[in-house]
């Protein structure tokens, strides 16, 4: 809008005649914007930018709840650095993320392909394919462990019927543990699956049909049209994915709590202790920083290496 | 374009969706497959849930159980404060879906809407706030909640939401930009001012958008486990997540059968509402997606 007006030079004129009012109008409709914003402004204060720099300051101090805190420097930091137990959960939560997020993000564009084919009874398969995910928490990591229960589990009993041999301890071995969660995951994959398929949908037909003529197979148009076309999504899904799994604790807190041997000791859960069971506020909003770091830099780096690979149909960034 | 040209584009044989009959029966194969594996555990849980405790470690596992146990569902509410459990999971949720949406529409209504300095920069902000884990602010807000002794109270779940959810105020936001701006010029012209124009025309136009803000909260309050965690304390005033996580502690053995039948009793609300509403569900996540 600025640059139109400062090409109609008629415009302009009649603009700083009347300032003044304009002015009138303009503070009036900033006055109700803060209005308006107000909740989320305060809330921002009170509830995320306050409490963010107060996390900071006490990751740098040493305090229980009861006594007043005290000033430790860097002591919690270099604790952590030393800390085994840290290392294991950072481990685990590690693993967790590197299974989690390929697998993610490659079964739910598979089946959001599969959703998109104009096969009959497609909405019927796309509701119910969504339906675990509205649901996932509490109780469905109950059913899991049920499910995943070593002795009278109805998965192994499956394996057992049709293979003849013992399935594995799923979340009671310390190998099978992670894996175990990641499985669990792969079976809510409902919101990645819809952005998918809601991008899919929006894709010009036209290009798909010029390669086709030109003689490209189905393979050949998916990896050099499909995918270009959709790469921003894909990134999009991917940051989603990373962030939600690095932050895994419901499931974890339900069926393992932490265990086998620290197996399934998850970042979250170690926080959550440090807080809630030990009251040291001071190390857990340490834990918590280097988190939010670790998200952030992981986030940041993948915008960075997408850069040359995500394709931008429209640029539209300044 | 040339009209004769174009039509090559169209024509039925270049079609991309179509399928040949061996191909649309190897997706029929692999989205039933899925499909049995995705409704398969639900199935498991109902037969799992109507059995008795000798029927479940029985070997071959049996499908339907005989008889069933009805009484299942009536034993849950006898052993844990089930009753109230629902009944504070259901107020909790109601309170939190209206305020949270309530102050999310008022605050996205001004990004969509009204002008002001540093308008881009805040909505930078809004829009990055949805990165910072909660982790991070959890532990500030624990400790100004216990100063203000609200500790064991939905205050510190329910206070919070009034300020709205960036994720929300994003996804109403892109909804209010659609609405065409000839409305706000009318309310002007006829002397109104943003308050008039908000609750008379742009309240009442997004409901649908107010509906999808609504059920995805919802979802995400019903099975919230780590806020309550947190903050409470008494049995009686737990809601059905934290219930149901501590509902095993008072058995020695785990009564799967019981613990399945809870389950189901927790999972049955937002499931229905899902089927009813799917609509309005799938596309708050579909928007939620387009800005990547």
């Amino acid at each position: 809008m600025p640059a139109n007006q400062a090409t109609n030079p008629l415009k302009t004129i009649k603009n700083t005649r009347m300032t003044g009012k304009i002015g009138a109008e303009q503070r009036r409709e900033e006055r109700a914007f803060w209005l308006f914003i107000s909740p989320w402004a305060i809330g921002f204060i009170c509830f995320v930018g306050g409490p963010m720099v107060a996390s900071l300051v006490l990751s740098f101090t040493s305090y229980n709840v009861i006594d007043p805190p005290q000033w430790v420097g860097l002591d919690n930091y270099l604790g952590l650095a030393k800390d085994n137990l840290f290392y294991q959960s950072l481990k685990v939560t590690g693993l967790y993320v590197l299974l989690a997020v390929p697998f993610t993000i490659l079964v739910s564009l598979l089946l959001a392909i599969l959703l998109n084919l104009k096969v009959r009874g497609q909405p019927f398969f796309r509701t119910f394919f969504y339906a675990p995910t509205v649901v996932s928490g509490v109780s469905i990591a109950f059913l899991w462990s049920w499910l995943l229960n070593p002795d009278f589990g109805v998965v192994n009993s499956v394996i057992y019927d049709l293979f003849g041999v013992r399935g594995p301890g799923w979340f009671t071995s310390t190998s099978w543990v992670v894996p175990s969660f990641v499985l669990m995951r792969l079976t809510a994959l409902g919101s990645t699956i819809i952005i998918f398929l809601a991008s899919l949908q929006s894709l010009p037909d036209e290009l798909s049909e010029a390669a086709s003529i030109d003689g490209a197979g189905r393979l050949v148009r998916f990896f050099k049209i499909t995918v270009p076309l959709i790469s921003p999504v894909i990134l999009f899904n991917t940051i989603v994915t990373l962030i939600n799994s690095f932050q895994i604790f419901t499931e974890a807190y339900v069926i393992t709590k932490g265990g086998p041997e620290w197996g399934s000791y998850f970042y979250i859960l170690y926080l959550f202790d440090t807080a809630f069971a030990q009251f040291r506020m001071g190390y857990a909003s340490a834990q918590a920083w280097i988190l939010f770091v670790i998200i952030f830099v992981l986030t940041m780096l993948s915008l960075w290496v997408s850069r040359k690979m995500v394709h931008y149909e429209y640029d539209n960034r300044p | 374009m040339n009209r004769g040209f174009s039509s090559i584009w169209t024509r039925k044989t270049y079609r991309v969706g179509d399928l040949s009959p061996l191909e649309k029966g190897i997706v029929y194969l692999i989205l039933t497959g899925c499909l049995f594996i995705f409704a398969f555990p639900l199935v498991w849980m109902i037969s799992t849930s109507l059995k008795t405790l000798g029927e479940i470690h029985q070997f071959p596992q049996t499908w339907i159980p005989s008889p069933p146990q009805w009484v299942n569902f009536k034993q849950v509410f006898q052993d844990a404060p089930f009753g109230n459990y629902l009944s504070n999971t259901v107020g909790y949720t109601l309170v939190t879906v209206f305020s949270t949406v309530f102050a999310s529409s008022m605050v996205a209504f001004a990004f969509a809407r009204l002008r002001a300095r540093g308008k881009t920069a805040l909505f930078a902000i809004v829009l990055s706030t949805m990165m910072i884990p909660y982790e991070v602010v959890m532990i500030p807000q624990y400790l100004i909640f216990s100063k203000l002794e609200w500790l064991d109270t939905y205050l510190p779940l329910i206070i919070p939401s009034f300020a709205g959810s960036a994720f929300l105020i994003f996804l109403l936001r892109q909804f209010y930009l659609g609405i065409s701006r000839e409305l706000d010029e009318a309310v002007k012209i006829d002397g109104g001012g943003y308050f008039i124009l908000y609750f008379r025309m742009i309240l009442p136009l997004s409901v649908p958008a107010m509906v999808t803000a609504a059920i995805l909260e919802f979802m995400y309050r019903w099975k919230d486990l780590m806020g309550p965690l947190i903050y409470l304390s008494t049995q009686t005033k737990y809601p059905l997540s934290l219930g149901l996580a501590n509902f095993t502690a008072a058995y020695g053995q785990t009564p799967w059968n019981l613990l399945m039948a809870a389950s189901l009793m927790a999972v049955i609300p937002p499931l229905i509402l899902f089927f009813l509403l799917q609509k309005y569900f799938i596309r708050g996540i579909v928007i939620s997606g387009s800005k990547g």
